[in-house]
């Protein structure tokens, strides 16, 4: 018998309303004097299936690869297809990485977009220089990869490579959000491949 | 639409104002000789009929032999326009008056022509580098530039 099926007074008079209200009590006590069961038991269930083998590159870097957090960093126009990727047309956040943090110290991805001055590498330089370890770099479209259009000018940085060191270039001018989502791809690929663990040579 | 005045009448007028000061003129523009720019400016800014008003930009052009420098006027008052050019030949010290004190407009854009061109321009409040850095060698707009 549940509670919702009690006989519910005719006449809606507060003697009536307390007298029901008071059988419900009533039955609820009834019903609930034994204690509900919780059993231990799941506290053996993790140890019984919810192990898993795994190298610890693979672990590492499959961590790594899908939570890469770019910095959120414009220099030109290639800056507003990185926008529009980000945004829900294209949504990059299927990746893991929809957090573009304001600061480099929380951030794992450089996307280097655009022309780059010289007047603006010191400060893209410290940029990178204060992204911690480890440190991914694109470099989108032609201006960042060559200087493009404008690779002869007084005022332009010929590559960002002369700066800092690339990890995936993009060509396109500039290039569509597919082409930065295929990039970042890439660069998972690349994470995938690392050596977390290889033994350094010594200098 | 703003109404192209003749160089003719300007040139009529300057002459008449002051003597000696322009040297071609052709359609809407007046070339005048450099040592004139700041009178024919206040001139050209505080004469009532005229009354140009607003500098509308102020560019440098690199013809090898000689600099030009084009003011675009206009008066907002009047709705009419001219453009008034001035030539310098003097590539290794090129000099000329600032017009800052006429249209304070002037102020960055004249500040871009000495940093690009490496035109000096006498009685600019803060002639500094506008887009170069400091330390940067030679000027880029010029066409004898080499990297």
């Amino acid at each position: 018998m549940e509670l919702n099926s009690l006989p519910q007074p005719e006449v809606y008079s507060d003697k009536a309303l307390d007298k029901t209200e008071g059988a419900g009590i009533d039955f609820v006590k009834q019903q609930h004097q034994v204690q509900i069961e919780d059993p231990d038991s799941w506290q053996n269930e993790e140890s019984q299936h919810n192990f898993m083998l795994a190298s610890a590159d693979a672990l590492i870097n499959w961590a790594r690869a899908s939570s890469v957090w770019p910095v959120n960093a414009g220099l030109a126009c290639c800056a507003f297809e990185m926008i529009s990727t980000a945004s829900s047309r294209f949504d990059i956040s299927r990746f893991g990485m929809e957090i573009f943090r304001p600061s480099p110290r929380q951030a794992d991805l450089l996307i280097v977009n655009g022309t780059l001055t010289w007047k603006m590498a010191p400060q893209l330089k410290r940029i990178y220089d204060q992204m911690a370890e480890p440190k991914y770099v694109i470099a989108m479209g032609s201006c960042a990869i060559s200087g493009g259009l404008f690779r002869n000018s007084y005022a332009v940085v010929p590559g960002v490579n002369k700066i800092i060191p690339v990890d995936v270039y993009i060509p396109g001018c500039p290039p569509r959000p597919e082409a930065l989502l295929y990039g970042i791809q890439m660069l998972h690929k690349k994470i995938k491949k690392q050596k977390n663990f290889a033994k350094r040579k010594s200098a | 639409m703003t109404v192209e005045l003749q160089a003719a009448e300007i040139v009529t007028k300057l002459e008449a104002a002051l003597p000696g000061s322009t040297v071609e003129s052709g359609g809407n523009t007046v070339v005048i000789k450099d040592e004139f720019v700041l009178k024919a400016a206040a001139f050209l800014k505080n004469t009532a009929g005229l009354d140009f008003n607003y500098l509308n930009f102020l560019t440098a052009t690199d013809y090898t032999t000689y600099f030009e420098l084009v003011y675009d006027l206009v008066s907002l008052e009047h709705n009419h326009k001219i453009v008034l050019k001035t030539r310098l030949n003097n590539r290794e010290k090129p000099e000329l008056a600032s017009v800052f004190n006429v249209w304070q407009g002037a102020d960055f854009q004249e500040r871009e022509i000495f940093d690009l061109f490496g035109i000096t321009f006498t009685g600019h409040p803060n002639l500094k580098r506008i887009f170069l850095w400091e330390g940067f060698q030679g000027y880029p707009l010029r066409k004898d530039f080499k990297q």
